[in-house]
């Protein structure tokens, strides 16, 4: 197997609420522009083809997988991998709230919002259908977790890409910017994201590429903060701001496998263990939405 | 240090950006607004001023006949400090014409007229120079509904309602906005001599650290009573909380279609921007 080498380019970008076209039109211009870089995956943030609060436009704007509307990336990601964030109709008529990875001319998958945030401003549950898998991407490029923002606050995808050795665990984020007592500089919410990501580098040895938008929705900001973070639990480069922007990121198998060897979290992982438990808890009749407790 | 002191940095950065964001995607790049010598409209304009061109910033000072004088010469400081575009609109005519033919005399009807006039004056204004309507009304103001529906509460975006009085006196003295602004009581000024805190009959301190509580973290009542918060006062903000809600939402509508708008028609003012 060669030894990963992957320039890696989040994108942190405003979004026209509803307007697929004018959106598509910016990752295009951003796609053109990592392509003449030298970029090898290029990530957008979650909903970065849509927007955010998309309410009623949520059924409205969604698209299934072989619209025709997808065909410019799909075209693109014949010379760059490209995750792209978007609202997915699937023929039975539920819609998600998706990422989808490109590569090859192709949409190589799609990973569907598992945990779906309905609490205090948010009520994705009402317009999304949930998703149910946890998918490792064999990406020429490398192995790829991919998380839908609140997926990140919930240990389970996380984990089950580390048993699956992922190299890296994608976040794409739309996340809202809250909290500003106190004198830290920053807002609270993002402070927290970043305990999150360096956790889950520091836990599951890998590199965190949380990809966040920025610009505002009827008052409420997005809050940007786009970073990444080693399989060590180093941040590198340079975080994002609240304005538009990119940060690239070089991954190698020379850092990940430091990383491993120094402290081999995942050689020492016993998942049966787990499995065991949480048999004993929920029984072996795999619970149903909602019957778990 | 208060649990209501805010980051002041943080915050002005957070609000000239959402001035520039949610003016901007409506081609908006010019805001107007009533200028009238107090803290909270000193505070929005000064927002506005980085936000925009100083220029750009229309600031309306909109005395009565019966208005301190006071608070246009506050008003006028404010604007020289920030080099802000001004105009006076002397509303007496605009308001006597109505009253003195209706023959009102109820202080509060008064008072509600002149709010409600200095808005059409600023509405018309947006409209004459293309720009928008600055709101200035605060969290604390809008929880206790110290404000008249549809006066100084109608605006087209609000930079400081979800800040407490408190939260407002930290942007001031960060924005180094003049001393009489910070240093006098808060006052309405529909007519010379009121005071908000004498006429709510408690100080914004005290309301703004049970506001917090109640609101914000969602402390129940019995349990801020519990640390000691004076009861009367909690019951008496709980009161008023309740008792303005229909102030901060839009008039009820029977819903009687298959889908009624703001019930199941849902979409944000953003829609396509």
């Amino acid at each position: 197997m060669t030894p990963m080498d992957t320039l890696v380019r989040l994108v942190q970008i405003d979004t026209t609420l509803g307007n697929l076209d004018a959106n598509l039109d910016t990752h295009l211009r951003a796609i053109e522009q990592a392509v003449t870089d030298g970029v090898d995956v290029i990530v957008f943030p979650e909903l970065s083809l849509t927007g955010y609060f998309l309410k009623d436009q949520t059924a409205e704007v969604a698209l299934s997988l072989d619209s025709p509307f997808l065909e410019p990336l799909r075209e693109r990601s014949r010379s760059i991998s490209i995750v792209a964030g978007f609202v997915e109709r699937s023929r039975d008529g539920r819609v998600y709230n998706a990422l989808a990875f490109f590569e090859e001319g192709e949409i190589l998958h799609v990973h569907r919002k598992v945990h779906l945030v309905t609490y205090g401003m948010f009520e994705e549950s009402r317009d999304l259908a949930p998703g149910e898998e946890f998918c490792l991407v064999e990406s020429k490029h490398g192995r790829f977790g991919f998380l839908a923002c609140e997926d990140a606050w919930h240990i389970d995808g996380a984990y089950l890409y580390f048993l699956d050795g992922a190299d890296a665990i994608i976040v794409c984020s739309a996340g809202p910017g809250r909290g500003v007592t106190g004198k830290t500089g920053e807002l609270s919410s993002n402070r927290v994201w970043r305990t999150l990501q360096d956790s889950f580098s520091l836990l599951f040895r890998t590199w965190m590429l949380y990809c966040n938008r920025v610009g505002w929705e009827d008052g409420v900001v997005f809050s940007g903060a786009s970073r990444v973070v080693s399989p060590t639990g180093e941040e590198l480069g340079e975080p994002l701001g609240l304005d538009p922007g990119t940060l690239d990121a070089r991954l190698t198998s020379a850092a990940l496998d430091h990383a491993r060897i120094q402290t081999p979290l995942r050689r020492d992982e016993r998942p049966w263990i787990l499995a065991r438990e949480l048999a004993r808890r929920v029984g072996f009749e795999l619970p149903g939405e909602g019957e778990a407790s | 240090m208060s649990e209501l002191d805010v980051d002041p940095e943080l915050v002005v950065d957070l609000l000239t950006r959402f001035l520039r964001s949610e003016a901007g995607k409506f081609g908006f790049s010019k805001m107007v607004l009533g200028l009238s010598g107090g803290i909270d409209s000193a505070v929005a304009a000064a927002l506005a001023a980085r936000a925009f061109e100083p220029q750009d910033v229309l600031a309306v000072l909109m005395p009565y006949r019966t208005s301190s004088p006071d608070s246009e010469r506050d008003a006028e400081a404010v604007v020289e400090a920030l080099g802000l575009r001004s105009k006076r609109v002397d509303i007496s005519a605009l308001v006597d014409g109505y009253l003195d033919q209706e023959q009102v005399t109820d202080r509060l009807r008064r008072g509600n007229v002149m709010a409600r006039a200095r808005m059409i004056v600023l509405y018309d204004l947006s409209a004459e120079n293309g720009s928008l309507v600055l709101g200035t009304s605060n969290k604390t103001e809008l929880l206790l509904g110290y404000s008249t529906q549809f006066g100084d509460s109608a605006s087209a975006l609000n930079p400081l309602g979800d800040l407490y009085k408190h939260q407002i006196y930290q942007l001031a003295r960060y924005l180094d906005l003049p001393a009489n602004v910070l240093d006098k009581a808060p006052s309405a000024d529909l007519f010379e001599g009121q005071s908000d805190e004498a006429e709510l009959g408690f100080s914004y301190a005290d309301a703004d650290r049970i506001l917090v509580r109640l609101v914000d973290q969602r402390v129940s009542p019995e349990q801020l009573v519990a640390e000691g918060f004076d009861e009367e006062l909690v019951r008496k903000l709980i009161r008023r909380i309740v008792g303005n809600q229909y102030k901060r939402v839009p008039p009820i509508i029977a819903k009687l279609s298959e889908r009624t708008i703001n019930q199941d028609f849902r979409y944000l003012r953003s829609w396509g921007h």
